[in-house]
């Protein structure tokens, strides 16, 4: 008798959808598993097996094939346990076959016969519901997950026992509330009302944040670089539901998802020493890399010096295009990943530089210190701040400004650039290239004199003017301005990164090495 | 042109051979340098000296003024009287010169009291900043700006001349038509466009140790005056300074903080009584008399309200915006006079987000 179900494979981050065929013949017992199935696949025979009689029912003594369409498709993962279950339960006419047709299932098994956490359900609740099925069963840990999607009948069983049982007509049981301690409540929130001194940094946050410019922070071993970079999530527009949905189902994919919807914008800092498929995913199969993990948030590069060439190289594309694309065999995947950079280094190579007379460095440890950042990554960031440490005064002293604050500040001048860029392809101020920032950012005479005048001498090269005029937009969006002021392009300047060229321009000794 | 006598060439010869022997004792180089030919030999030769001798007994020129011709060079022997007159002060003066960037250019760029100005290879900010400014004011007021290229202070020098398109003229260890150190490519590139390269080794020879205290005292002796901007207790340009006195010389130095190890050198000079250099005017004043030749004049605008103030405070030493913050100027204020100073050319952004004030000129 033959059983077919659905289910679903993760590729990438997408849902494929899956069908699941039992049939079972009299023979002698045997149960093959067909349709370019990974180990873990094929491993599931033994958990289905244990599963099935732990669940109190029996286990046909004949020969079944299983097979999992397509076949040129690569199924990884256990994820596929609990519909090879109720496929050989259905084929063995344990439970009705004619029920399933609605059914997506999706799990793994335990021997036990317990449904078993497994990554990825809210991309395979969004495949159901593409798919045209109207119900999927899920492990209960991952019912609110699921859930999100709408217009599905989520049944989150935490046994394979009681999957089949509703199958057989049993109410499905309410989902499960809202966990009173998702991981990580109780700790505070990191906030800019944390801070004590940095006034200057938490400027140059708050222009990031407003216009999503990537952002490099420079300053002395702990100074408190990474402090505030994990604070600029907190000052970041919330997310809406699309984009929160979008975050869930890739950290959902990444195993890295606790409970129902993430809100809270992605912080990822990954340590230097990744690869670059680390960095922006790969491997076999391929998996979301940190850009991904960081869509839609911010992603930290600590020591940025220190990062393999070839990994940053790698960021270039996500960078640029929002998306990066990893070609495996005959396949193309492609994952979003559109997060603002923030980025610490040291300013010198022994890190001292700017703090009293303890720099040691020479003009040469300088001059390959900087090669070794400049490049692609660095024509990217538009915002460059230095981090002192902050005095005994300033650390007992009221903080500057909280997230709320500058949230409400930020909130306004994003809304300035919606308006604006209502038409253009770019969200935010950091997203324009030279043609949009022609088009959109109108100078005040003033500001094109100072502009000219910097220009001219030399001091900045063509992207860097970029540079300026995107972050110089953003401080008069922060301000309410239609036209960008001379003041404006003044603090744009004064917090601009320089490439190596325009700091050699300035420094005339690192010019002619 | 006039061709070097084969003698003197054989001098050239014989330092580029004996180099490698001249490196163990180049403590004593000095002493060696004075010594003639045979002399020479005799002291560092060892086994070789019997076969040296005799081929400088039948030195033929012929190959070295071939390579020379290849390696596009000139030469200046003692025996020219266009010979420079301050190189006859030494000992015994170097028997050749041989000139990158041509014969006669490179004699009108010394004839007029060169400036030497010489200094730390690792130098601060300070030091390199105030380098940069007195080669742009004494090469303004067209006076040579003679150096070593090497890194930090005197490439520092040469740029500022060659900044304003004025002459300078720099000394080097090995053969002049190759850069040393290699990554002053560019640098040396443009002196040769707008000034020369001179060195006392013929082409071919490899660089060692002890041409840098020899180049050292070709650079004193052909200076009117020979300025040190930052030098360590060790430092080389110490050297110059010495030879620049022993030589009758003027002798000047840029003061700077008690507390800076680049500046001890020129700190303790200025004790000795050494010229107080504080910028080119003060040099110019020593060499040709107070207010005979003027270095060129500040032409930056007016400083008033806040920006004289933001300037005020990154001199008394409020030099990064934690510290301009902490002296209670506002940051949003601060980062747009900042950019405007910096626009003017009256501060310099260095390494660590650290603000310094440039010299005028």
């Amino acid at each position: 008798m033959l059983a077919r179900l659905a289910t679903f494979a993760i590729d990438g981050v997408e849902p494929r959808q899956v069908w699941v065929e039992v049939d079972i013949r009299p023979g002698l017992p045997s149960f093959t598993i067909v349709g370019l199935a990974d180990t873990a696949v094929r491993e599931s025979r033994d958990r289905v097996r244990a599963a099935i009689l732990n669940s109190r029912f029996t286990f046909p003594q004949t020969r079944i094939t299983a097979n999992l369409a397509p076949a040129f498709l690569r199924k990884v993962g256990p994820g596929f346990d609990a519909a090879l279950a109720l496929g050989v339960l259905a084929a063995s006419d344990q439970v009705p076959a004619a029920a399933l047709r609605s059914y997506a299932v999706f799990g793994e098994l335990s021997l036990s016969g317990d449904l078993r956490d497994s990554p990825g359900a809210l991309a395979v609740a969004e495949g159901t519901r593409r798919a045209g099925l109207s119900r999927l069963i899920v492990p209960s840990q991952r019912g609110r997950e699921a859930a999100l999607v709408d217009g599905l009948e989520v049944i989150a069983v935490p046994t394979l026992r009681a999957a089949a049982e509703i199958l057989m007509g049993a109410a499905p049981p309410e989902l499960s509330a809202p966990s009173q301690s998702p991981a990580g409540a109780g700790l505070a929130e990191p906030d800019l009302a944390d801070v004590r001194g940095h006034r200057t940094p938490l400027l140059a946050l708050e222009i990031a944040a407003a216009g999503g410019h990537n952002l490099l922070l420079e300053g002395a071993p702990g100074t408190g670089k990474t402090m505030l970079a994990r604070r600029v999530v907190s000052i970041l527009p919330a997310m809406g539901r699309r984009e929160a949905v979008e975050v869930t189902r890739i950290h959902s994919v990444a195993g890295l998802c606790a409970d129902g919807l993430i809100t809270r914008r992605p912080f990822r800092a990954p340590h230097h020493t990744i690869s670059s498929a680390g960095l922006v995913g790969g491997g076999s199969p391929p998996r979301p890399g940190e850009a991904t993990l960081a869509h839609h948030g911010v992603l930290f590069l600590d020591e940025l010096s220190e990062f393999q060439r070839s990994s940053l190289e790698a960021l270039r594309q996500p960078l640029e295009d929002g998306r990066v694309t990893i070609v495996r065999g005959q396949r193309a995947l492609v994952f979003p990943t559109r997060f603002m950079l923030v980025a610490a280094t040291n300013p010198c190579p022994c890190g001292f530089a700017g703090v009293g007379d303890r720099c040691r460095c020479g003009e040469a440890d300088l001059r390959r210190y900087r090669r070794r950042l400049s490049g692609p990554l660095l024509d990217r960031m538009d915002l460059l701040v230095n981090v002192e440490r902050p005095t005994e005064l300033e650390l007992s002293s009221p903080p500057v400004t909280s997230s709320e604050a500058a949230r409400g500040r930020i909130a306004e001048a994003r809304e300035r650039q919606r308006v604006r860029l209502a038409r253009s392809p770019a969200r935010c101020n950091g997203e324009l290239d030279s043609r949009a920032l022609r088009r959109h950012v109108r100078l005040e005479a003033g500001a094109e004199r100072v502009l000219a005048r910097a220009y001219a001498a030399g001091t900045l090269s063509a992207r860097g003017r970029d540079r300026v005029l995107r972050v110089a937009r953003t401080i008069a969006d922060l301000e309410s301005r239609e036209q960008v002021v001379a003041e404006n392009v003044l603090t744009a300047l004064s917090l601009r990164q320089r490439s190596s060229s325009e700091e050699a321009s300035a420094w005339p000794q690192a010019a002619s090495g | 042109m006039t061709i070097a006598c084969d003698r003197c060439l054989a001098r050239g010869w014989l330092l580029a051979t004996l180099a490698g022997h001249l490196d163990p004792v180049r403590s004593r180089i000095d002493e060696l340098l004075a010594l003639d030919d045979h002399e020479l030999i005799d002291a560092v030769g060892g086994k070789a000296a019997s076969k040296l001798k005799s081929t400088l007994g039948d030195f033929d020129a012929g190959p070295l003024r071939e390579s020379v011709e290849r390696a596009g060079l000139e030469t200046i022997c003692r025996c020219d009287p266009a010979f420079p007159g301050g190189l006859a002060a030494l000992p015994r003066p170097p028997s050749a010169l041989y000139v990158a960037g041509g014969r006669d250019r490179c004699l009108a760029l010394i004839r007029e009291d060169p400036v030497a100005i010489v200094g730390s290879r690792r130098p601060s900010p300070y030091g390199l900043d105030v380098a940069r400014s007195l080669g742009r004011g004494i090469a303004c007021s067209g006076v040579t700006v003679l150096s070593g290229m090497a890194t930090g202070i005197d490439a520092a020098a040469h740029e500022g001349a060659l900044a304003v398109g004025g002459p300078t003229l720099a000394v080097l260890p090995g053969p002049p038509q190759r850069p040393y150190p290699a990554s002053k490519r560019s640098l040396h590139g443009r002196i040769l466009e707008a000034g020369a390269a001179i060195s006392e080794l013929p082409p071919g020879a490899e660089v060692r140790r002890w041409m840098f205290p020899a180049r050292n005292r070709i650079i004193a002796a052909l200076g009117s005056m020979t300025v040190v901007v930052e030098a360590g207790r060790r430092s080389g340009a110490l050297l110059t300074a010495a030879w620049a006195r022993r030589l009758g010389r003027l002798l000047g130095a840029v003061p700077g903080r008690v507390t800076s190890p680049q500046s001890a050198g020129p700190n303790a000079l200025l004790a000795c009584g050494a010229e107080l250099i504080r910028d080119a005017q003060d040099a110019l004043d020593a060499v040709f008399g107070a207010g005979v030749r003027r270095a060129g004049a500040d032409s930056r605008a007016e400083l008033e309200g806040d920006e004289a103030e933001l300037l005020t405070a990154i001199a008394s030493g409020h030099d990064t915006m934690e510290a301009l913050t902490r002296a209670g100027l506002e940051p949003e204020r601060a980062l747009v006079t900042l950019a405007a100073l910096e626009l003017e050319g009256y501060i310099r952004r260095g390494p660590g987000g650290r603000f310094a004030v440039l010299p005028g000129v």
